[in-house]
């Protein structure tokens, strides 16, 4: 740009009247003449989206650079709810990690448990001697999860792109989920279910009752809410076109899992690298070729109904038996269940260690206390998580406690992407794209 | 007024506080913190035992699998293949790389691009800190995924507590937010770098907290005003 009264400018000439000032144009650069009389045409706004946001999906900080409407640059900030879960899996023994992971990414906390037992399983080697019953519940389980997890993501993202009776249907149909996981588990979320050997105690038959009601209920409501959504032109407008991201950029950022399956890439951990007998499953991955927030929203959809597909063959293939491992070292020894009071010790196992055997007393004081050692070597373990590949690396040095355990989080890696999609859109396609990566803040921070 | 030790506990003890005509004093109590609770304690799982960590070995061949073609078609494909690969383990199903921290950016390079390897993906970037190995008690792990070929293979790097690593952002963009958490837990320092910065703890911490001499320990809260100590800095009530 020439400065504007420059000697050496070629296309307009100026001088001061009492009116101000006046350009005499001969053609050519309006640029120079219009930048030079407005001030404010090149003035910038930098904006802090949160970390205290409704729209950000709990503690992000977005730190914006506008121009008028438009969003030049992106900084992603995090950290704010970082918590040192993986500092103090250091600190418990091997099976108490479960506790402490599935509180990392809340919404998906059965995900968390099942990469971490998966890779604590690896590492002693009885991946093989899970029991097939553990297993079908652990797939079972998965699946609801990530239901009740897509359910989450349409709930906040149709409150957040101006469609607030979409996030009440949303919670209310995951809130049948999670009274399936209350009243297996004894807790609605965080439920430390699954432990290193198998599941903590068996699915009650009023439970599998409830999932066989949720299986008729659920794809009424799924028709209900592409009624509500898919033919809405606010819902199009807002979502179709927005924060396009195709495979190539999905795959130099790290990205995965419905984000990266909407680009039209069909890359689902559980067909490609198959775990917990996935493989005896019959599902489709169902994929996507735009790309944008629309394709997300379809691929979720229509995973929702892929996993209540799972669910049904689970359900067919639950056979009576055990539920842990038969390895009397490893295995759990209390038979936990469920009272009016959460989960617990049975009383017929409590009557057996107090009264009547002191081995079995030492013995459960042992594994509870100082637990099981886990021999000495590092193993990586990946899940196809509701956002993407979880992956878990745990090592060992041959002790009861982990010696380091790091959780690959897809939130984490996926967050990155928020630059690509969103530098040189609107301010309003920051919150479609960012609520289409679905982040969740505690798996990302840990 | 010395009393003869032979080396054992002194049985002729004097009373505490009988030299200087004192009533007698209260030993210090070396217990501190909330529930004479001091330190983590040990969480070993080895009740006070020495820990003895065993070498990792590099495995025979051939490794089984596809590691035998992955490695070949590396070897083929970098001819430093012999310099800068320290050794090559097999365990648990899974094929660990162990590289000289100068040539990680190269290898993955390779890694990513060569036609008979493909590892597109790559999944995760970590670090592990084995204190009391060996001066190179550092290790970053880089778990590599080929979606073409549907297999994982782990390169691992050691340095020194003060050492650097070759960022591998310019081959894996992913890498970006992994090695600023790495730098940010471990204080490994990736050079090439666009922006080593802080990711997880605050920009002025001090430290690094996934280091293995850094205690879970806490830190001192503001509330309303008030100072609260830590944890194991609170008083004790016994």
């Amino acid at each position: 740009m020439t400065a504007p009264g420059s000697a050496s400018s070629n296309y307009a000439t100026e001088r001061e009247t009492t009116e101000g000032r006046v350009f005499t144009v001969t053609g050519g650069d309006w640029d120079t003449i219009t930048g030079s009389i407005d001030p404010l045409s090149n003035e910038k706004i930098v904006v802090n989206m949160g970390p205290q946001h409704p729209s950000t999906h709990g503690v992000l900080r977005l730190v914006l650079e506008l121009e008028g409407e438009t969003v030049t640059e992106v900084r992603p900030v995090i950290g704010y709810l970082h918590t040192g879960i993986e500092k103090n899996l250091e600190y418990r023994n091997w099976t108490q990690g479960t506790t402490f992971v599935t509180r990392a990414d809340y919404l998906a906390p059965l995900f968390n448990e099942a990469g971490y037992c998966l890779a604590v399983e690896k590492l002693l080697g009885i991946t093989d001697q899970i029991t097939e019953r553990a297993n079908t519940i652990r797939v079972l389980f998965m699946e609801l999860n990530r239901i009740s997890s897509h359910l989450v993501w349409i709930a906040t993202t149709g409150m957040e792109l101006g469609a607030i009776s979409m996030m009440l249907y949303g919670f209310r149909e995951r809130e049948y989920i999670l009274d399936i996981f209350e009243e297996t588990s004894g807790l609605r979320m965080n439920h430390a279910y699954f432990r290193p050997g198998g599941v903590a105690q068996d699915i009650p038959e009023s439970a599998i009752k409830k999932i066989r009601d949720f299986l008729v209920y659920m794809p009424k409501k799924l028709k209900e809410y592409e009624a509500l959504l898919s033919g809405q032109i606010i819902w199009q407008e807002r979502t179709q076109g927005v924060a396009v991201l195709d495979v190539t950029g999905c795959l130099a950022l790290g990205v995965t899992g419905p984000v990266l399956r909407a680009s039209g890439l069909a890359w689902d951990l559980r067909k490609t690298m198959p775990y917990c007998g996935y493989e005896d499953y019959e599902f489709d991955v169902p994929t996507a070729t735009t790309g944008d927030v629309w394709g997300r929203y379809l691929v979720r959809i229509a995973e929702i109904r892929e996993s209540l597909k799972i669910v049904e063959q689970a359900l067919d293939r639950l056979k009576p038996g055990p539920i842990f491992i038969a390895d009397k070292k490893i295995a759990w020894p209390a038979q936990l269940a469920v009272g009016i009071d959460g989960m617990g010790n049975s009383l017929e196992h409590v009557a057996k260690i107090m009264g009547q055997s002191m081995e079995s007393l030492i013995h459960h004081f042992k594994l509870v206390t100082e637990g099981f050692r886990v021999p000495p070597g590092q193993v990586y373990v990946s899940i196809e998580h509701p956002r993407g590949e979880l992956g878990v690396h745990a090592v060992s040095d041959g002790g009861t406690h982990p010696y380091r355990v790091h959780m690959r989080d897809p939130s984490f890696v996926n967050l990155q992407a928020i630059p690509a999609m969103a530098e040189g859109a609107l301010l309003a396609d920051v919150i479609a794209g960012g609520a289409s990566l679905d982040p969740v803040m505690g798996g990302c921070d840990r | 007024m010395s009393i003869e030790s032979t080396g054992g506990v002194p049985v002729n003890a004097e009373p505490v506080g009988a030299d200087i005509d004192a009533p007698a004093q209260v030993p210090p109590n070396p217990q501190k913190g909330m529930f004479g609770i001091h330190g983590t304690g040990d969480v070993s799982g080895f009740g006070g035992l020495v820990r003895r960590r065993p070498d990792v070995t590099g495995s025979p061949k051939p490794y089984g699998g596809y590691f035998d073609e992955v490695t070949d078609a590396l070897e083929e494909a970098y001819p430093l293949f012999a310099d800068a690969i320290e050794k090559v383990v097999v365990d648990r199903d899974e094929l660990t790389l162990h590289v000289k921290p100068e040539k990680i950016a190269e290898v993955a390079q390779i890694m990513r691009d060569d036609e008979s390897l493909r590892f597109e993906l790559c999944s995760s970037v970590s670090g592990v800190d084995y204190l009391n190995s060996d001066a190179r008690r550092l290790h970053v792990t880089y778990h590599l995924t080929s979606m073409t070929y549907r297999r994982r293979v782990r390169l691992e790097v050691a340095v020194p507590v003060d050492g650097a690593v070759p960022s591998v952002t310019s081959v894996y963009p992913t890498a970006d937010w992994q090695e600023r958490e790495t730098y940010d837990m471990f204080g490994v320092i990736f050079t090439g770098h666009p922006n080593l910065t802080r990711i997880l703890m605050p920009d002025d911490w001090e430290g690094h907290p996934q280091r293995k001499d850094y205690p879970l320990g806490g830190v001192p809260v503001e509330y309303k005003g008030a100072e609260i100590p830590p944890p194991d800095q609170r008083r004790v009530y016994q």
